[in-house]
């Protein structure tokens, strides 16, 4: 069973459809005992990142998804549910993430050419690191395929643990994993054929 | 590099999609979540609802249809029409909508686009505006175009972008329908005042004018029309291989 973390932050519709799509029923759960019943969970998250970390805190579950990752079962961070996998986050003051992946979220603008706008909101492609083997993630996809990406902070400093990335002036952080745990900057459930196929993939891992 | 987006405009009344040419004539076309489904299918990268019932029974219906087509179409979805108040955001973002354009419901009530923008973000709120010169002066016009706000449209997008619009949609009634070209000037002219993106729409009849489009206005973002794909005149696929061969940044 796969469980998507309910935390009372965004609308789980669109990817609880995607993954019935792909014939996986999602349990949408902020219960502790299901998430650790299942063997798979998704992170979502969408809004600022204080308040979703705050929100996690505040019921207990930031240390059950913890606890699940642990274990080893495969865990995916989408949106702002990867930024929340990092270390912190400088949107609007500096707050703590869950740690399980090295990095900071910090804001592009700084880093993206002036006449770029921001949210880097569309439809952009992935590139894959040089030199490493194609994480697992993307075995149904291919280099240089669109994925949907809303947002304004992005994680850095992810070093070896950048599985994706996105031009946008640089290279921005579109993926990261390390061992058991994956995040995706983009919507995989907003991303078409592409996106199916990564969350095949994850239901897959 | 963001691909520009090529976005069919489906608009639906009584759960039917229809489209109006200078918004008069209306005419049934097909089932909504069908040519949802058809048009994500042939690589739309986005695609626009846009409510024009007018009874309670239709605004239900419409959210009925809304949800189904949530449940099929993994690509992003706007949704406009009869946006009048944050709990009408409420509804449809609950139903699969990633953002909410708002038109006349904006022009009645200007603080619906900060309040919408602080609780679902910026990037959520879609500004759409139909205008059309009068004097020498691009005019925002309310009620599906029929009526003469007395507002600038470039005044007007500029504040609602400042109140936190995060995206401009900008209909040229001057030449919606008449299938000649988009509106280059009237788009420059808003391209100039705001840094969100812009959607360029009114005016496509085939491929090359989104070519030119994107190539005389960089900043110009997507290109939405409605009858010429409901019509088949121009073929998503083909459009976008045109636009790659053009050398403009696409999705394939």
């Amino acid at each position: 069973m796969l469980a998507v973390v309910d935390y009372g932050v965004g609308n789980l519709f669109s990817l609880t459809c995607s993954l019935r799509a792909i014939g996986v029923e999602a349990e949408v759960t902020g219960d502790e005992e299901v998430l650790a019943a299942a063997d798979r969970v998704i992170l979502p998250g969408v809004g600022a990142f204080g308040d979703a970390a705050e929100a996690l805190r505040r019921t207990g579950l930031d240390q059950a998804v913890l606890r699940e990752a642990q274990t080893g079962k495969p865990l995916l961070g989408i949106c702002l549910g990867m930024q929340l996998l990092l270390d912190y986050s400088t949107e609007y003051g500096r707050h703590r993430g869950l740690g399980l992946i090295p990095g900071a979220v910090r804001a592009i603008r700084p880093v993206v050419p002036a006449e770029y706008k921001v949210p880097h909101m569309g439809w952009n492609a992935l590139h894959f690191p040089k030199g490493r083997p194609v994480s697992p993630l993307f075995r149904y996809i291919q280099e240089g395929d669109c994925v949907y990406f809303v947002h304004s902070y992005a994680g850095t400093d992810c070093g070896a643990h950048t599985i994706a990335t996105a031009e946008y002036g640089p290279e921005l952080t579109a993926a990261v994993a390390k061992d058991n745990v994956y995040g995706v900057q983009f919507h995989p459930e907003k991303s078409g054929t592409v996106g199916l196929n990564i969350l095949k993939a994850f239901c897959e891992l | 590099m963001i691909a520009k987006r090529i976005i069919p405009c489906l608009d639906v009344r009584n759960g039917r999609v229809v489209k109006g040419v200078n918004f008069q004539g209306l005419a049934d076309v097909s089932s909504p979540v069908e040519l949802a489904q058809y048009y994500s299918g042939c690589g739309a990268d986005e695609l626009v609802f846009y409510d024009i019932t007018a009874s309670a029974e239709g605004r239900s219906l419409f959210t009925d249809i809304l949800r189904q087509t949530a449940e099929r179409v993994f690509t992003p979805l706007t949704v406009g029409g009869g946006i009048r108040t944050v709990d009408d955001f409420d509804r449809v973002l609950k139903c699969g909508a990633d953002k909410v354009s708002v038109n006349s419901g904006a022009i009645r009530d200007p603080s619906l686009i900060p309040q919408a923008a602080k609780r679902y973000g910026d990037q959520c709120v879609v500004l759409s505006v139909d205008a059309r010169r009068v004097d020498g002066q691009f005019r925002v016009f309310a009620k599906g175009g029929r009526v003469d706000t007395g507002l600038d449209a470039i005044q007007w997008i500029r504040s609602g972008v400042k109140n936190g619009a995060g995206e401009v949609v900008l209909n040229s009634i001057d030449t919606d329908g008449v299938k000649d070209g988009f509106d280059l000037e009237m788009l420059s002219a808003v391209c100039d005042v705001v840094d969100v993106p812009v959607i360029a729409s009114g005016g496509a009849g085939c491929a090359e004018h989104f070519v030119t489009l994107f190539q005389t206005l960089p900043k110009v973002d997507a290109g939405l029309a409605a009858s010429i794909f409901h019509f088949g005149e121009v073929k998503i696929p083909d459009l976008k291989q045109t636009l790659a061969e053009k050398g403009i940044p696409t999705r394939l």
